[in-house]
């Protein structure tokens, strides 16, 4: 099990390598430099700046420079913000994203798992269908359109919730960039659960259990969802992924500061170690996922063995 | 495949959404960038010829809807056809070459995957931010991935085909059969996923134009009509309402096409 662990984080090493030289090459390609500013700077000043941010050196002495900084956990000053440095801004910024995404996650699941197997047990009648309707919308409407529907309608209309801040993370100011952005996911989810439930429910075994007697609910809670929950458990990474780049949009919309906010405003700016440093941050909170979701795997798939 | 395996209701659709906004900007009087302010914020009426109404400096909604159409359509052709040629040619080349080179190359795929996608199409913005078409030509060159996979597969199970072995035997070199021999046999695959790349392009294009880093105005891209309708929203509904209706609309039928393709494709029932 360690050993497994520690192997997929050896394999994580080249492809963070891979995005850390992608995107320092990409960026450097770009036209335009961080501190091209309407303001004209005496030539000196503009020189000096560079010199600070050690822009004046050739690009492989400086692609070299940011290497050993990462290899040390520096992700580097930030360009835009000054006196401060990326870590700084990450440090700030991501514990907003993950108590978003990992409620967004927790409530996708604690409502699309209930709905899937609902419509699952009541296949065919006018639940099932009213169900997938709904899932339908769920999953055909992006976030960037659920978000400010949402806020019409709660915020604007009916003033139960407040439109948006951070609020430190007072539960009334979560509901909704959470409920936006865990709206897909409970969709997909419901449906992936319905088919994967339905599915076993038909398997021979689960006949042969209702025929030695046990109830209905013993079968399906016993028998019948450990197998039926192994479609979603392989979806969490992928929807990992999602919530992770989807809150980008909660943040503008709500205002949040999360890191989406910083990343977005980076591009903006051509702060390059800023972007940078977030999209390595994006790989690593996705190989982690991914880990995550192969581990919660193995535990409820006997068959699948941990080397 | 033949016509029929294609969703009635869906296809339909679709026609009429593009040849709408092909339509609409060369025949309405309007166009999408000259602001009118005699005529600022009209509620939908056909007697002024403003069918869908005007935005709050007066432009004609349809016109722009229809114009944000052609953005997104552009872009995601532009997206998914570059990406289909860079995931055909490397699918057909590993899956026909094989040994060490087939594993070297789908190796590179692997690691590719593991890239964070959309972070990744945002620090292309960077780059390519004033030219959008480049801008998704960028992204189909990074979103070949799973075409290069599936492409891959079935060259495996082509190239066993009797009809490799006989242009082979006629001294057919390696790339002559790949162009002349295995390419045109995967048509059907690739245009079902053709048509399912292109949906997901245009979501990423609404994504990238909600955050400001897409279409650039006066230029309205389905997605940049979406976050100025949700900017007043409070007011005016309808800005919000229509570009994101037209936005599901579209994306959906693309799906159930792709689907319906690939279903068909792949010999399941649909």
């Amino acid at each position: 099990m360690l050993a497994f662990v520690l192997r997929r984080l050896g394999t994580a090493i080249p492809t963070l390598f891979v995005i850390a030289t992608l995107s320092f090459v990409l960026l450097h390609a770009a036209p335009g430099g961080p501190f091209d500013s309407d303001k004209v700077l005496l030539p000196e000043i503009q020189a000096s700046i560079e010199a600070a941010y050690h822009l004046d050196e050739p690009v492989l002495q400086q692609y070299a420079r940011y290497l050993g900084q990462l290899a040390r956990g520096d992700l580097g000053p930030s360009f835009q913000y000054r006196n401060t440095s990326v870590n700084e801004l990450i440090a700030q910024g991501l514990p907003i994203d993950l108590a978003i995404g990992g409620l967004a996650l927790g409530v996708a699941l604690l409502v699309g798992l209930p709905l899937g197997a609902f419509a699952a047990l009541k296949r065919g009648s006018a639940w099932d269908r009213l169900a997938l309707g709904v899932s339908l919308l769920g999953i055909s409407v992006p976030v960037y359109v659920i978000a400010p529907v949402l806020v019409l309608v709660f915020a604007v209309t009916l003033q139960w919730l407040p439109a948006g801040d951070w609020g430190d993370g007072a539960p009334r100011h979560l509901v909704l960039p959470v409920l936006s952005l865990a709206a897909p996911y409970t969709a997909i989810i419901a449906r992936l659960f319905r088919a994967s439930l339905a599915e076993v429910l038909d398997a021979p075994y689960i006949r042969t259990a209702r025929a030695k007697g046990l109830s209905w609910s013993t079968v399906v809670l016993r028998h019948a969802s450990r197998p039926a929950l192994l479609p979603i458990v392989s979806y969490l990474g992928p929807a990992a992924v999602g919530v992770i780049t989807g809150s980008i949009v909660i943040e503008t919309v709500f205002s949040l500061p999360g890191i989406g906010r910083f990343f977005v405003a980076g591009a903006f700016n051509r702060d390059y170690t800023l972007v940078m440093g977030v999209t390595l941050l994006y790989g690593v909170l996705i190989v982690i996922a991914n880990l995550l979701a192969d581990l919660c795997y193995a535990l409820l798939d006997p068959r699948i063995r941990i080397r | 495949m033949s016509w029929r395996d294609l969703p009635r209701g869906s296809t339909v659709l679709l026609a009429v959404i593009v040849l709408a906004a092909l339509l609409v900007p060369l025949l309405s009087p309007y166009d999408y960038y000259t602001p009118s302010w005699d005529e600022l914020d009209l509620g939908p009426a056909l007697a002024n010829g403003h069918v869908l109404g005007t935005d709050d400096l007066g432009r004609d909604l349809l016109v722009r809807l229809m114009w944000g159409c052609r953005i997104s359509l552009l872009v995601a052709l532009a997206a998914s056809v570059t990406s289909l040629v860079i995931g055909v040619t490397w699918g057909v080349a590993a899956g026909y070459l094989g040994g060490r080179t087939d594993s070297v190359m789908m190796r590179i795929v692997d690691v590719l995957y593991s890239v964070p996608f959309i972070p990744f199409v945002i620090v292309l913005t960077v780059l390519f931010g004033r030219n959008i078409v480049l801008l998704f030509v960028a992204i189909g060159a990074v979103s070949w991935l799973d075409i290069a996979r599936i492409v891959r597969g079935q060259t495996l199970s082509l190239k066993e085909r009797e009809f490799v072995d006989a242009a082979r035997i006629m001294g057919a070199t390696a790339p002559a059969i790949m162009r002349r021999h295995l390419v045109p046999n995967l048509f059907g695959i690739v245009l079902a996923y053709l048509t399912l790349t292109i949906p997901t392009v245009i979501l990423i294009e609404a994504f990238l134009s909600f955050l400001g880093l897409g279409a650039q105005a006066p230029l309205a891209s389905l997605g940049s009509l979406i976050a100025n309708g949700a900017a007043q929203m409070q007011s005016r509904p309808r800005l919000l309402i229509c570009p994101a209706v037209l936005l599901a609309l579209l994306v959906y039928c693309c799906n159930r096409i792709g689907d319906r393709l690939r279903d068909a494709v792949e010999g399941r029932a649909p």
